[in-house]
């Protein structure tokens, strides 16, 4: 089910009220924010997905008493949204007993699903477990985009999930993770949204880590198609007004500013893989040296508050210049550490994506040979995607991660 | 409806909107508002007028409890405004 990487907005609701700002004092807040990655099977393949490329390689899944003391562990910490991913989390048969849990423990609890496995009785099943909220994402890639705009059958399996999700009285958020190959489609995309009855829409570019970086130079898109995009999502938002809410997650890489990934690694989030291991962002394990602890050899408290690994981007003392003496350093917190890692081959340098970083040529770079490509004769069919070179999520490759640039 | 303040009448019954959750976080010492993959986190103030606003009291009950409970008089211009924005924000709802 992944979705792209997380979004901005997700503890940064605009206008928090008053009293609402969270202060970037040197104590540490509680983990607000818990994602469990329950487990790394997925019926898809998708070419964007952030998970590692290797894990097929990574330890046995965490049983449901594990997953069930880390909720405890958690929860007594302070953390409160709990997102349920995977992988697709369907594929847990315990998924229920965990809703039920977490419900208990007082987590709002968000599923985030490809909606494959989604039945009556599970639906069901989940609304009286106290599942808050499920994201429907729409994986699209290929052949499945190419099913959903042309209504065959993944898009007639969506559609009954989303039907399922409205009579059930949930939120109808729908999740769309945008590239080069389907980014022209925003206005169909979105005037199915409107069909379905989605009520929250998020169009979040694909961001590149795990899959996606390995299919980056195939995904990125243009600055045109970018800029259509935006303006058919303009044109809709003025059509429909208030009724559906659009979030439209610009690509990093046209940015002049990095995001603040994660709030800043160790502020707020964090993550749990299928196998244990507790990461402060998804892609975490991309870093090297980082010596990520495991929920199997120590309680959630002690991870969040004492590992070395939650504890090596806090703060700003790890900074490199320009971000150590940037004044936009508390607004940004030198951007994504992965993407510094796997574009300069350093985690501790500014996200090129700034343009004051010195490695800011290297995402222009990228944009530009999109461009090229873009111009190159059209393959936008998606039957010839795999013809173009794009590597399709599954278990039976297991494939490190290539940096692109060693440099210290 | 240009002016939603102005337009609050005392007896609407605001409740938390649909699909929202309040509820009260030890950790952050707050009420905190949840919607699907957010949060807000209320001040003092306005933790006490949301959670007050149950679909059954109308504003003027939430005016007279706040001004019993924290022995204050004149707060009605300040809930009428919160609760307008809360509204605004769809945290709120009312229904007619």
């Amino acid at each position: 089910m992944n979705t792209s990487a997380p979004v901005g907005h997700a503890l940064d609701a605009p206008g928090v009220a008053p009293g609402g700002t969270r202060s970037r004092s040197h104590t540490v807040g509680p983990p607000l924010w818990l994602l469990l990655e329950l487990t790394y099977r997925c019926p898809l393949h998708c070419v964007f997905c952030y998970n590692p490329t290797d894990f097929a390689n990574t330890g046995p899944e965490l049983s449901t008493a594990d997953w069930i003391r880390v909720l405890r562990e958690a929860r007594a910490l302070g953390a409160v949204q709990l997102g349920l991913s995977g992988g697709e989390p369907l594929a847990r048969d315990d998924l229920e007993e965990i809703v039920a849990e977490a419900h208990t423990l007082g987590f709002y609890i968000n599923l985030i699903t490809s909606g494959i496995g989604m039945t009556e009785a599970r639906i069901k099943a989940l609304k009286a477990a106290g599942l808050d909220h499920i994201q429907l994402s729409f994986q699209d890639s290929t052949r499945e985009m190419n099913d959903f705009l042309s209504s065959t059958r993944t898009f007639e399996l969506k559609a009954k999930v989303a039907e399922l999700i409205r009579t059930h009285d949930y939120p109808m958020v729908l999740n769309v993770v945008l590239h080069r190959l389907n980014i022209d489609h925003v206005g169909e995309i979105l005037a199915m949204a409107e069909a379905l009855g989605a009520q929250y829409v998020e169009l979040a570019n694909t961001q590149y880590y795990g899959w996606a970086w390995l299919n980056r130079e195939q995904l990125l898109p243009t600055r045109a198609q970018l800029e259509r995009a935006e303006a058919a999502t303009r044109a809709f938002r003025e059509r429909v007004g208030a009724k559906m809410q659009i979030y439209f997650v610009v690509p990093d890489y046209f940015e002049t500013r990095p995001k603040a990934c994660m709030s800043g690694l160790g502020s707020v989030f964090l993550a749990v893989a299928p196998d244990g291991t507790a990461l402060p962002c998804h892609a975490a394990r991309t870093l090297p040296g980082l010596e990520l602890p495991n929920v199997r050899g120590a309680d959630v408290r002690a991870i969040w508050y004492d590992s070395p690994a939650f504890n090596r981007f806090r703060g700003d003392a790890w900074m490199k210049e320009p971000c150590r003496s940037c004044p936009e350093k508390v607004k940004d917190f030198g951007g994504c550490r992965c993407q510094a890692y796997l574009l300069t081959g350093d985690a501790d340098n500014a996200d090129p994506v700034c343009d004051l970083s010195p490695h800011h040529h290297l995402v222009t770079a990228a944009v530009a040979r999109a461009e090229r490509a873009a111009a190159a004769p059209a393959v936008a069919a998606p039957q010839s995607a795999r013809a173009q070179g794009l590597t399709f999520r599954d278990h039976r490759v297991s494939i490190p991660v290539v940096i692109e640039e060693k440099r210290t | 409806m240009s002016d939603p303040a102005g337009e609050m009448a005392l007896d609407a019954r605001p409740a938390i909107a649909h699909g929202m959750r309040l509820q009260w976080e030890p950790a952050q010492d707050a009420h905190v508002l949840l919607y699907p993959e957010g949060m807000v986190k209320l001040n003092g103030p306005a933790g006490q007028i949301m959670s007050r606003c149950d679909g059954v009291r109308t504003i003027a009950d939430i005016v007279a409890d706040l001004e019993r409970t924290y022995k204050q008089s004149g707060l009605t211009a300040d809930v009428v405004a919160f609760v307008a924005l809360a509204m605004q924000r769809r945290w709120l709802e009312a229904p007619p």
